[in-house]
């Protein structure tokens, strides 16, 4: 076949398929959220943004990602720099620090319900250390501060492998000849990864934040698992108008916000991380 | 004098960074273990156990729990609904997938880094409420509450990784093998079985299993998209509020084994995917 059209009799398959399961969707969905009975209206932004668990659920989302992100962030580096000068048994080790990246959000909350729940290992814990000597329950509505631990540290033993593995592929590909003139310079391990590390592994980072954030803004079956309905989140909001309510309209609605949140983070990161012109590696 | 006392202050300190630093390393190793170890505990022990306290932290190998969840009404359907939905995903995603990361490797055209960017960008997006929208569209057209009209929104979430690492997997193999098989009489097709096939299969294999723990994973739009032919994370989802504890461990263990053989498969190409995918 002649080589200039079989590059794109090529992609030919996957530009059609995500046209029609990914772009095409997006119009269907602005359209249901934009229209009513009557034709084009911002009824259902109205109607999901004044219903009273809207601001308690932005809030909710944005806090946790908060409280999350940064913490992923800092504990993926100190991973991948400690498996980088790891000269015995790395893949082992990353193979370990790897495996919640296969884990679902579903099974995570669940795992972390085992040791949070009325009966589960924390309680066991405790009462062998002799600090309580009956069951507490841990995830109630009185312990709201609780449950957002429960769910944070949930989603840090889930996602920070996902931000490892992007670091780890990302210092990969930071040339040794950087390291050893820094060494023969006499530059201290910290100034390495300081001077050397950070600034070269911003492309990496960024794509990482990005993910993570917009990940950490679709949060909902780990929540589902630990919270219920204690901890209202955006996600767990339109499942609700979509199943409970049979609100397609409001689904829509919330679906485009939270669309919305997405697109202006990854833009503030792409803006506060972005890489100088020619200066990649 | 003074001298060695400074050679012995290095030598410490560097022995109490040693100890730090595997220290630390065995902590963020239990960190990620301790947690699937609970639930193993839970998922073998009685029911009975399940909900006692103080509980044991070892598991007493009763079968009860995993006996009580495949007899519990639909969870054995909807354990093999998650193993067609997350198969067809797998084919789909690789022979839709593959030519246009094949294309990206060897061929330089206008669009190209358009298109990566593209493909990278919908990954940008929250892709499993495409279900929502999804959801109407599919009962207009027959394919509401199937496992092939899921397996289409679980390809969307598949395809951008599948392109991107046979992208970087074929880059790894050099041109001049397929150029060596077209002077000795292949052509560009058959070139391809004879020689890059072959060579591919076991990082394709590895890219096919990454997009079945993907589609195995997958709640919201599986939720959204299936009401009687539930897979197992929206049957336990939906079944969360009413289930038994022992029930969700049961269900919430059968999840996570796969997930644990299919990366420990495929965790040699993690790493070389995202450094050709950050490049």
């Amino acid at each position: 076949m002649n080589p200039r059209i079989l590059p794109y009799v090529l992609i030919l398959p996957v530009t059609v398929f995500l046209c029609m399961f990914f772009l095409y969707p997006f119009v269907l969905v602005a359209q249901q959220a934009f229209s009513t009975e009557t034709g084009f209206s911002l009824d259902n932004f109205r109607e999901v943004v004044d219903y009273w668990r809207f601001p308690i659920s932005l809030q909710n989302t944005l806090l946790l990602a908060a409280a999350v992100v940064p913490f992923q962030v800092g504990l993926a580096l100190l991973m991948a720099t400690m498996v980088n000068r790891m000269k015995r048994g790395r893949d082992m080790i990353l193979y370990i620090w790897t495996i919640p990246l296969g884990i679902s959000d579903l099974a995570a909350g669940i795992i972390w319900l085992a040791i949070f729940d009325q009966s589960g290992f924390l309680n066991s814990m405790m009462n062998g250390l002799g600090v309580i000597d009956q069951p507490v329950n841990l995830l109630s509505y009185q312990n709201p501060g609780m449950v957002f631990l429960a769910i944070a540290l949930a989603e840090i033993w889930r996602a920070t492998a996902i931000m490892l593995v992007i670091l780890v592929a990302g210092i990969g590909l930071i040339p040794k000849e950087y390291y050893e003139a820094a060494e023969v310079f006499g530059a201290s391990p910290w100034k390495r990864f300081s001077r050397i590390t950070l600034p070269l592994l911003r492309p990496s980072l960024q794509t990482a934040l990005v993910l993570r954030v917009i990940l950490a803004f679709e949060i909902f079956a780990v929540v589902a698992a630990l919270g219920g309905t204690l901890f209202p989140v955006l996600m767990g909001e339109t499942y609700a108008y979509q199943f409970d309510l049979r609100n397609g309209g409001a689904a829509a609605a919330m679906a485009l916000i939270i669309l919305a949140i997405s697109i202006g983070f990854t833009l503030i990161i792409l803006r506060a991380l972005r890489v100088p012109k020619g200066a990649s590696i | 004098m003074t001298d060695t006392v400074a050679i012995d202050a290095s030598a410490d300190t560097r022995k109490w960074g040693k100890v730090l630093y595997v220290s630390t390393v065995v902590f963020l190793c239990a960190w990620v273990l301790v947690p699937i170890y609970f639930l193993l505990i839970n998922t073998l022990s009685s029911p009975e156990t399940v909900t006692s306290f103080p509980k044991p932290f070892w598991p007493e190998f009763d079968l009860a729990s995993l006996t009580f969840f495949a007899g519990f009404d639909g969870m054995l359907s909807a354990l093999k609904n998650s193993i067609i939905v997350a198969a067809m995903t797998m084919v789909m995603s690789i022979v839709i997938g593959a030519p246009a990361g094949y294309a990206l490797s060897r061929f330089e055209f206008r669009g190209k880094g358009t298109f990566r960017l593209l493909i990278l960008l919908t990954r940008a997006f929250p892709l499993p409420l495409l279900a929502l929208p999804l959801a109407v569209l599919f009962i207009r057209t027959g394919l509401d509450d199937t496992a092939f009209g899921l397996a289409l929104v679980h390809t969307t979430l598949a395809i951008p990784f599948s392109v991107l690492i046979t992208f970087s997997l074929f880059s790894g193999i050099p041109i001049e093998l397929e150029e060596a098989a077209w002077t000795l009489g292949c052509n560009r097709l058959t070139a391809f079985q004879k020689v890059v096939l072959p060579l591919i299969l076991p990082g394709i294999t590895a890219s096919a299993i990454f997009a079945f723990v993907i589609s195995w994973n997958e709640v919201f739009a599986a939720a959204v998209l299936t009401i009687e032919n539930r897979t197992l994370t929206a049957f336990l989802l939906q079944n969360l509020n009413t289930s038994p504890l022992h029930l969700k461990f049961a269900g919430g263990f059968i999840l996570v084994v796969p997930a644990l053989i299919f990366i420990f498969a495929v965790r040699k190409y993690l790493f070389a995917m995202w450094g050709i995918a950050n490049r």
